[in-house]
C-alpha cells in the first residue's frame, strides 16, 4: 500500500492503515494456521505409520513372513505367531456379518420401503442411537446377560439342529467365538441398516413403478428390482461394517475367552488380534514380545485400510450410477 | 359411447381412422363408475364416469393438473402406492371390480408405460423377460419366443436383435421407451395404459411408436394420456376432454375435434387456452 | 400366464414383508433392552458413594468412582483441547482455502485416519508419549483421544463450511473484509449449529472409548494428580470392574455403565435436536 502523501501518526488515517495491515497479516496468519493444521494432520498419519513399523522390527526381522502364519503364541519360549488370532478376527468378524446383513437389510428395506416417513425417521433414530453404545457396555451386557442366555438358550438350540456340523460341537462354557460373534452382530448392525436404508431411498420411483405396473408383488419389486440397483452400495455397508468389526476390542474381549487357538468349532474359546493386544500389552515382558503385539497391531491396521478403501470406492459407484439415471 | 358414422374431412394426412362402430358386447372392456380420488384433502377426479372401448384407442387430453393422469394411474391402481389418498366409485375390468382383485394381478392385466422409459439395469432381454420370469414362465424356448414377439410388436426387433445381452441403458431415449413397450407387452396385457409416453422424445421417436400403437391395437386396449392435442387427433378411436377433474366430453375423435358440443372442449382443441 | 398371482407368490410376498418388519423389531428392541438392563442393575449402585468416593479394596463395600469420573473429564478435556483445533483449522484449510490434489490427500489420509482401530491408536500413543515419558500418564490419554477426535472434526468442519453458500462470504468481502475476517465473521457463525453438533457428536464418540486408554492412561484406584499420573477413567473402570471377581465390583460396573451410556446418549440426542430444530435449542 505506497502512500503518495505521508501520513501522520494518531491521525484516522494511520489507524485505519495499521488496521488494514493487521487485516492483511490476520489473512495470511489464517492461511498459515490452517494449512499447518492440515499438514499435522498428514504427519500425525505418518508418524503413525512410521512408529508402527519401526516398532515391528523385530519380529519382521526374526519371523518374517511366517509370523502371519504361525500358529503358536508363546511368550515364554519366545516364538509369536500371528495366525490365532487373525483366525478369531476373521471367524467371528464373519459371522457377525452373516446374521447382520440380512437382518440390517431386511430392517432397512422396512425403514426404507414400508414404514410411513415420521416413523421410518423416528426409528432410525433410535438405531443410530445403537451406534453411539460404546463397546464397553455392549462387553457388559454381553457378560452378564447376553452369554448367560446364549448357554442356556441359543447354544443348546443350535446343537440340537446343527450338532451334525463340527461349528457346533463341543463342550460350550459362554465364552467364545459365538458369544463373540454375536454381540458384534449387534455392534455393527446400525450401521448396515444406515447406509443401506440411505441407498434403498435413493432408488429412483420410476424403478419400483415398472416392476409394479408389469404385476410384480411388493417384495418382488424390492427384491428383484431395488435392491440390486443399491446392491453396491448395500455391499459397500457391508465393507465397512466388516472394517468395524475386525477392529472392535473392549467387547470381544470380554466375551471371546482369551484363549489362542485355532478350532472348527464356534463354541470353543478364542482370541482376537484386538483382544489380544489389550489384554497383555501392559504385561509384555521383553522387546520381542511387546514389539510382536505392536506387528500385530499393525497387521490389523493393513487389513482395516483394505477393506475401508474397497468400501468406499463401491459406494462412490453406486452415487455415481444413481446420478446418472 | 359411440356416434353414427359420418363424413368428415381428414385433418390430418394420415389415412383417417375409421369411423368404428360401437362394440357389439354390452360389457366394455373397462368401465368408470362415480370415481372419485382424492391426495389428501384436494378432490382429483369428481364422479368420472366413462367407458373404454375394447381392441380402440382411447386418448385424454386436457391441460396440465386436470386430472387425466391421475384417472390413468387408478385404472391399474398406481396411485394406491401414493400416501394419504383416498377413493370413491368403481373401476369394472371386463365386468370385474378391479379393487376386488388382488392388485398384482390387475396390474399384469392392465400394463402401463411411463412418461419417461424407466428400462431396468439389466440386459435388453431380461427387461423383456422379467414380467413374464415373476409370472411363473420360466421354460427358456417359450420366454424367447415370448421376448422376441414383443420386441418385434414394439418395432424393435430388428435394431437389437443381435445385441439382447447388452445392458438396456445403451440404448437411446426412442428405443428405451420402446423396451418398455415390448416389456409392458410381453405379459399380454388386456389393457395398456400409456402415460404421455412420447413428451420425451424427438418427432420421429414419436412417429415409431405411434405407428406400432396402431399395430397392437387388435392385441389389447390402448388408453394414452397426451398433452398434445394432434397426437390424439393422429391415434385416438376415441377421445376423452378432461377439466379441473372432470369429465368434459367424452367422444369419437372426429367430433371431439371437428365438431365438439361443449364450449370448454371447444376452447380447448381450438387452442384458446391450455 | 394366470390371469390371478398365484398364492405362492402373495404369500411369499406377506411372509418376507413382516420378516423386515420383524428384523427391524428386533434391532430397535436391542436399544430398549440395552437401557432397560442398566437401569435394572445400575440404579441400585447409583449413590452418593458412587460420585464421591474412591474405590475401596477389593471385597470392602462403599466404595466409588469418583477418581474415574474425574479422570475421564480431565482425559476428556486434554482430548477436546488437543483434537479440536486441529481438526477445525485443518478443515477451514479444506474448506476455504486448499487446493484440489492437495485437499484430496489430506481427506484421503483423514479418513485413513478415521479407519484406524481405536487399540492401534493407543499403541502409537504409547510409543510417542508414554515410552519417553517413561511412565503412563492422563496427559498420554488426553493425546490418544485428541487424535481420534481429529478426523471427524476435521470432516464436520469441511462439511459444514461448505454448506454455507457462497453469497454469505462474497458479501462479507464485498464490504471489506479479507478472506479470514468474512471466515471468522460470518462463515463460522453461519455454520455455527452443524458445527457444534458436529463436534459434540465427536466428544460422544470418543467419552466411550477405552481401548486407547489402557495402556495410556492405564488406571489407578487413587486420586490422579497432574497430567503425568496415571488415571482413573469410566470406560476403563466398567471393563476392569466387570472382569474381575467380585460382585460388589459388577454391581458398580453397572452404575458406571448407566452413567457412561446416559452421558453419551444425552450428548448424542442434544447434538441430534441442534441440528434439527435450531440454535434457539443451544442456548438453553
Amino acid at each position: 500500500m505506497a502512500a503518495s502523501t505521508p501520513v501522520l501518526e494518531g491521525t484516522p488515517q494511520s489507524r485505519a492503515r495499521s488496521f488494514a495491515y493487521g487485516l492483511k497479516a490476520g489473512d495470511e496468519l489464517a492461511y498459515v494456521l490452517t494449512l499447518a493444521a492440515a499438514s499435522a494432520v498428514i504427519l500425525i498419519v505418518a508418524l503413525l505409520v512410521y512408529q508402527l513399523w519401526i516398532s515391528s522390527r523385530l519380529p519382521i526381522h526374526k519371523f518374517g513372513f511366517s509370523f502371519l502364519t504361525g500358529r503358536t503364541w508363546d511368550p515364554n519360549a519366545g516364538d509369536f505367531g500371528a495366525l490365532p488370532f487373525v483366525f478369531g478376527t476373521c471367524v467371528t468378524s464373519a459371522l457377525a456379518l452373516i446374521v447382520a446383513v440380512p437382518v440390517g437389510v431386511g430392517a432397512a428395506i422396512f425403514l426404507a420401503e414400508l414404514a410411513p416417513p415420521k416413523t421410518s425417521n423416528a426409528l432410525t433414530f433410535l438405531i443410530e442411537l445403537l451406534a453411539a453404545v460404546p463397546s464397553v457396555i455392549y462387553g457388559l451386557l454381553g457378560i452378564f446377560i447376553l452369554v448367560p442366555r446364549i448357554r442356556q438358550y441359543l447354544a443348546p438350540a443350535l446343537r440340537d439342529v446343527f450338532g451334525f456340523l463340527p461349528l457346533f460341537q463341543g463342550p460350550f462354557y459362554g465364552v467364545s467365538f459365538l458369544s463373540a460373534g454375536v454381540v458384534l452382530v449387534i455392534m455393527v448392525v446400525p450401521f448396515i441398516i444406515s447406509v443401506s436404508r440411505e441407498v434403498l431411498m435413493a432408488v429412483p420411483v420410476e424403478q419400483r413403478e415398472a416392476a409394479l405396473a408389469l404385476g410384480a408383488t411388493r417384495w418382488e419389486s424390492t427384491w428383484d428390482i431395488v435392491i440390486p440397483n443399491a446392491s453396491t452400495g448395500i455391499i459397500g455397508s457391508g465393507f465397512l461394517a466388516l472394517a468395524r468389526a475386525l477392529g472392535e476390542t473392549m467387547a470381544v474381549t470380554m466375551v471371546i475367552g482369551n484363549t489362542p487357538q485355532i478350532t472348527a468349532s464356534l463354541f470353543a474359546p478364542g482370541y482376537s488380534i484386538a483382544a489380544v493386544i489389550a489384554n497383555e500389552f501392559t504385561e509384555a515382558t521383553g522387546d520381542l514380545y511387546l514389539s510382536s503385539l505392536v506387528f500385530l497391531g499393525l497387521v490389523l491396521f493393513g487389513l482395516t485400510i483394505l477393506i475401508n478403501a474397497f468400501a468406499r470406492i463401491l459406494i462412490l459407484t453406486t452415487q455415481r450410477k444413481g446420478a446418472q439415471s | 359411447m359411440a356416434t353414427p358414422h359420418q363424413q368428415l374431412q381428414p385433418i390430418t394426412t394420415r389415412p383417417p381412422a375409421e369411423l368404428t362402430p360401437p362394440p357389439s358386447s354390452a360389457v366394455p372392456k373397462i368401465r368408470a363408475q362415480h370415481l372419485n380420488f382424492y391426495y389428501g384433502t384436494f378432490q382429483a377426479l369428481h364422479d368420472i364416469t366413462m367407458d373404454i372401448a375394447a381392441n380402440q384407442i382411447t386418448a385424454f387430453i386436457g391441460p396440465s393438473g386436470c386430472g387425466k393422469s391421475t384417472f390413468l394411474r387408478t385404472m391399474n391402481r398406481m396411485n394406491e402406492a401414493v400416501r394419504n389418498t383416498r377413493r370413491e366409485g368403481e373401476i369394472r375390468l371386463d365386468g370385474e371390480d378391479i379393487f376386488k382383485l388382488d392388485v398384482a394381478s390387475v396390474r399384469r392385466r392392465v400394463g402401463m408405460v411411463f412418461q419417461k422409459s424407466n428400462p431396468f439395469p439389466k440386459t435388453i432381454f431380461d427387461n423383456v423377460a422379467y414380467g413374464l420370469r415373476i409370472n411363473g414362465v420360466r421354460k427358456k424356448s417359450i420366454v424367447e419366443e415370448t421376448v422376441q414377439l414383443s420386441l418385434e410388436r414394439a418395432a424393435l426387433w430388428t435394431e437389437v436383435k443381435d445385441k439382447l445381452n447388452k445392458p438396456a441403458g445403451a440404448l437411446s431415449g426412442g428405443q428405451q421407451q420402446r423396451l418398455c413397450i415390448a416389456r409392458a407387452l410381453a405379459v399380454e396385457p388386456e389393457v395398456l395404459l400409456l402415460d404421455e409416453p412420447c413428451s420425451a422424445l424427438d418427432p420421429i421417436a414419436t412417429l415409431k411408436i405411434e405407428e406400432l400403437l396402431f399395430e397392437i391395437k387388435n392385441l389389447t386396449t390402448i388408453v394414452i394420456v397426451t398433452h398434445n392435442m394432434q397426437q390424439a387427433a393422429r391415434v385416438a378411436d376415441y377421445t376423452g376432454f378432461f377439466l379441473l377433474g372432470k369429465l368434459i366430453e367424452y367422444d369419437n375423435t372426429r367430433r371431439i375435434f371437428q365438431n365438439p358440443s361443449k364450449k370448454e372442449t371447444e376452447d380447448y382443441v381450438t387452442g384458446r387456452f391450455g | 400366464m394366470t390371469r390371478q398371482v398365484t398364492f405362492r407368490r402373495r404369500f411369499i410376498n406377506a411372509f418376507m414383508l413382516s420378516l423386515t418388519g420383524v428384523a427391524t423389531l428386533l434391532v430397535v428392541s436391542v436399544l430398549f433392552f440395552i437401557l432397560g438392563y442398566l437401569l435394572w442393575h445400575g440404579i441400585g449402585s447409583l449413590s452418593w458413594n458412587f460420585f464421591t468416593k474412591l474405590p475401596k479394596p477389593t471385597g470392602e463395600t462403599g466404595g466409588g468412582l469418583a477418581n474415574a469420573i474425574v479422570g475421564s473429564a480431565k482425559i476428556l478435556a486434554l482430548a477436546t483441547l488437543i483434537g479440536v483445533p486441529v481438526g477445525f483449522l485443518a478443515g477451514i484449510y479444506l474448506a476455504e482455502y486448499s487446493g484440489r490434489t492437495f485437499a484430496f490427500v489430506v481427506r484421503y489420509i483423514t479418513d485413513l485416519l478415521n479407519g484406524v482401530p481405536s487399540i492401534v491408536i493407543g499403541i502409537f500413543a504409547y510409543a510417542i508419549v508414554v515410552k519417553p515419558m517413561k511412565h503412563f500418564s492422563t496427559f498420554a490419554g488426553g493425546c490418544a483421544l485428541g487424535i481420534m477426535m481429529i478426523p471427524i472434526a476435521v470432516r464436520t468442519t469441511e462439511q459444514f463450511l461448505r454448506s454455507v453458500p457462497t453469497a454469505l462470504r462474497e458479501g462479507s468481502m464485498a464490504l471489506g473484509a479479507n478472506k479470514a475476517t468474512a471466515i471468522f465473521t460470518v462463515v463460522i457463525p453461519a455454520a455455527k449449529q452443524g458445527l457444534t453438533s458436529g463436534m459434540m457428536l465427536n466428544l460422544a464418540r470418543v467419552a466411550g472409548e477405552t481401548a486407547p486408554l489402557l495402556f495410556t492412561a492405564l488406571g489407578n484406584m487413587y486420586w490422579s494428580a497432574g497430567w503425568s499420573q496415571p488415571s482413573a477413567s469410566l470406560p476403563v473402570m466398567i471393563y476392569q470392574y466387570a472382569i474381575s471377581p467380585y460382585e460388589d465390583y459388577h454391581q458398580q460396573a453397572w452404575a458406571a455403565g448407566l452413567v457412561l451410556l446416559a452421558l453419551v446418549l444425552s450428548i448424542n440426542v442434544t447434538a441430534r435436536l441442534i441440528m434439527s430444530r435450531g440454535s434457539s435449542l443451544a442456548r438453553r
